[in-house]
């Protein structure tokens, strides 16, 4: 195997280490917090079948921002939607054989990635000129847009223009998975997308994009408004009313 | 106009305009310090630590290891800008640190750079700082320029309430001597003379008959407002300025006669003669938890069966949400209620069973449009179904008044503007925020106003009405235009016995 697959494998081997244990701990982290307070933003469902209505809407849909923003819902949502399916495109490096439903996202999946490198300049051209998000942009902020758009622009350059081995980044991939490791096709623009790739599972767990796993945590969208039916004390609130209460 | 304010007053446009931002321009505003003698009751310091840094750092990770919405909203910020233009403070003061995701980066750049791999290392790639003085400075000043009325999390695509954040770095400046005057203060006044307003039993007692003389000249009744009554069914608990305040009173005195009306027997209670409980603005968990406990020792030192909150906008949001966690069980309480119970939900429920007589007709001089409160509109509810905290209000005035008008839709309900008083702000002292900060109400007032003759708004909570009674005036209308819900029903009530229920059989006889 050539110094690029090998590099490339142990990269991903530790990027796939540091999002998954990162990430764990993060969620292990959310979930422990104790909430000690009722706080949903009501009007709030009154029950746990309203909150799990309420969550899905949020996720799918971008409910608060719709009613927030029509731009950045439409940019935000044309990159998180194109990403989706871009994601589940990607399956097919993943799967052998593939399943016939990402087979039949594969045409989606393709022009998705438009709409997502779209959606995220959208979202660039708003942190630029609008006063206010230019404000409030770190330079992460600006970067994270640039690395998504690259990772973007690299991965459509492949698809419709210049292509790439496929069936070789599969068998890298897959031999990854079943600790069988194969080479990559000695292709620049297919180093840099996944190295890029890497970059951003590493980040993930470290930056805002802890937003993922953040907003299943938001206590003023999951909880249901029910305080006066059900007590709600938390463990050191408890500890607190046995010790002077 | 009263006074001339040292500040320009902005002007109302008839179409709400996003502002250009203009840095620092709210950066003189701030209000007074705690003296040290306010601040050892509470559990805090009395001035600023020496090694303030590092006690404020410390108490930032106590904080996120108490509360999971603050740990959640301070990673899960992505800067989308949603919330930019949402509150009434940045449109009014077109200060950029008063959009709510400025002030939460306040405290997040400090979070980032001392509880965050990224913030550690590389502070000057993700917007991470130090907690310096000038930091905290700005900290005391716009964390004292958010009336956490929560209109923000409505609007956040992960519901990040800044609320949370500002109370959060509000009880972290508490915690190295930097407390404000105003709250803590007044959390004093609760503890050592019963409510907010230092008014001792005797002169309560005395202002209450001076109400009832008032009611029975009016209407020839013996309507009574029992004080520390054992047995009572209701514990009536209402925010002080209900008992002098206008147009607080006006509203005491309609819950005093819608109750005897209804046949109930209600008391107030001197050792919790206050709705009020600023524990929240200051986000003390222990100090909140202590105010509420005093409902609870009155409720069982009355034996009532049942408590009812008066108008008040963020008392209701820690009696309806957090009194209950804070102060429960109440299984010592008639099960048939819930507990508490807005005074709203209780006149509501009469007015359905047909046990009020309302003559709409007596506030016919009134046009009139309903503020909601912050507090109400999106951090509580009133009856069985959400949203019941909007329409229940609205049910009462449209029972009560014949003229009713509701202001923008963009401007009510959830998306209702804070008054521009709340959160513990409601100080002279701070009177330049609390005027700007009125200008989207006011702007949404205007074209009601203008375009359905609307006279009077109407509210539900004691802070909005005494914010507004005072900037009312800086836009050109007058103090009297605010008024209570149940002043309309006190007006409107028809008493059983009274000279209005008289005069009423007359006309129809006649």
């Amino acid at each position: 195997m050539d110094a690029a697959s090998l590099a490339l494998t142990f990269l991903y081997y530790g990027a796939a280490l540091v999002l998954a244990l990162g990430l764990a701990l993060r969620i292990r982290r959310y979930a422990t917090v104790p909430a000690p307070l009722k706080i949903p933003t009501t009007p709030a469902p009154t029950n746990r079948i309203g909150v799990v209505l309420r969550m899905i809407r949020e996720l799918t849909l971008f409910e608060s921002l719709f009613k927030s923003n029509k731009w950045i819902w439409l940019f935000g949502w044309m990159f998180h939607f194109g990403l989706l399916l871009v994601l589940l495109r990607h399956l097919r490096y993943f799967t052998d054989p593939v399943w016939g439903w990402v087979a039949f996202l594969q045409p989606y999946g393709k022009y998705a990635s438009l709409m997502m490198v779209l959606g995220l300049l959208g979202l660039w051209f708003r942190r630029v000129a609008v006063d206010r998000v230019r404000y409030i942009s770190a330079l992460s902020d600006h970067l994270m847009l640039a690395l998504l758009i690259a990772i973007g622009v690299t991965g459509i350059a492949m698809s419709f223009a210049v292509g790439t081995d496929v069936v070789a980044v599969k068998a890298f991939f897959l031999g990854l998975m079943w600790f069988d490791w194969q080479p990559l096709p000695s292709d620049p623009l297919l180093y840099g997308h996944l190295v890029l790739v890497a970059l951003l599972m590493l980040i993930f767990p470290f930056s805002k994009l802890l937003h993922a796993p953040g907003m299943f945590f938001s206590p003023t969208r999951n909880q249901a408004d029910n305080p006066r039916e059900r007590r709600h004390v938390s463990a050191w609130a408890l500890k607190l009313e046995k010790g002077n209460g | 106009m009263a006074e001339q304010p040292a500040f320009d007053i902005p002007e109302l446009k008839p179409y709400p305009v996003i502002p250009k931002l203009v840095e620092d321009a709210m950066a003189h505003s701030q209000p007074f310090v705690a003296k040290s003698d306010f601040q050892g009751p509470l559990g805090f310091p009395g001035e600023l630590v020496d090694d303030w840094q590092d006690v404020a750092v410390k108490k930032m990770g106590e904080l996120t290891d108490r509360y999971r919405s603050l740990q959640v909203f301070l990673d899960s910020c992505v800067k989308c800008g949603a919330c930019t233009d949402k509150c009434h403070y940045y449109l009014g003061t077109t200060d950029p640190k008063n959009m709510p995701v400025a002030r939460q980066d306040l405290f997040r750049k400090v979070y980032r750079r001392h509880y965050t791999f990224a913030g550690k290392y590389l502070p000057w790639l993700v917007g991470a700082e130090d907690l310096t003085e000038e930091v905290l400075d700005d900290w005391y000043k716009y964390f004292h320029q958010c009336s956490q009325c929560r209109r923000c999390s409505v609007y956040c695509p992960y519901g990040i309430d800044t609320a949370e954040i500002s109370m959060a770095a509000r009880e972290v400046m508490d915690s190295i001597g930097k407390g404000q005057k105003y709250c803590n203060e007044i959390i004093g006044k609760v503890h050592t003379i019963g409510n907010n307003l230092g008014l001792p039993e005797p002169a309560l007692v005395d202002t209450l008959e001076g109400l009832e003389e008032e009611i029975e000249e009016d209407t020839g009744v013996a309507v009574k407002f029992p004080v520390d009554q054992k047995g009572a069914d209701i514990l009536l608990v209402t925010p002080s300025a209900d008992f002098f305040a206008e147009p607080h009173v006006d509203g005491l005195i309609g819950y005093a006669k819608v109750l005897h009306e209804a046949g109930l027997s209600w008391t107030l209670s001197s050792h919790a003669s206050e709705a009020a409980n600023f524990g929240m603005f200051i986000g003390s968990y222990e100090n909140m938890r202590k105010v509420a406990l005093r409902i609870r020792e009155a409720a069982l030192d009355l034996g009532v069966k049942r408590i009812v909150f008066g108008e008040c906008g963020h008392a209701w949001r820690v009696a309806y949400s957090f009194l209950n966690t804070l102060a429960g069980p109440f299984d010592f309480l008639d099960p048939n209620y819930p507990v508490p119970q807005h005074i709203c939900e209780v006149t509501h429920g009469l007015i359905q069973e047909g046990k009020l007589r309302l003559d709409k007709s007596q506030n016919d001089d009134m046009v009139m449009t309903y503020h909601d409160s912050c507090n109400v509109a999106r951090a509580s509810r009133m009856g069985d179904v959400p949203g019941g905290q909007f329409t229940i209000p609205r049910d009462i005035i449209r029972a009560s008044c014949n003229h009713f008008y509701d202001m923008p839709a963009d401007t009510v309900r959830e998306a209702t503007y804070c008054c521009g008083g709340g959160g513990g702000l409601l100080t002279d002292d701070l009177i330049e925020l609390r005027v700007k900060g009125a200008l989207p109400r006011m702007e949404a007032l205007k074209q009601v106003v203008d375009d359905h003759g609307v006279t009077h708004m109407a509210a539900i909570c004691a802070i909005c009405k005494s914010q507004f009674a005072k900037v009312l005036t800086y836009y050109g209308f007058q103090m009297d235009q605010i008024v209570s819900v149940h002043q309309l029903v006190s007006n409107a009530i028809v008493l059983t016995g009274s000279e209005q229920e008289k005069e009423a059989e007359l006309s129809e006889a006649a």
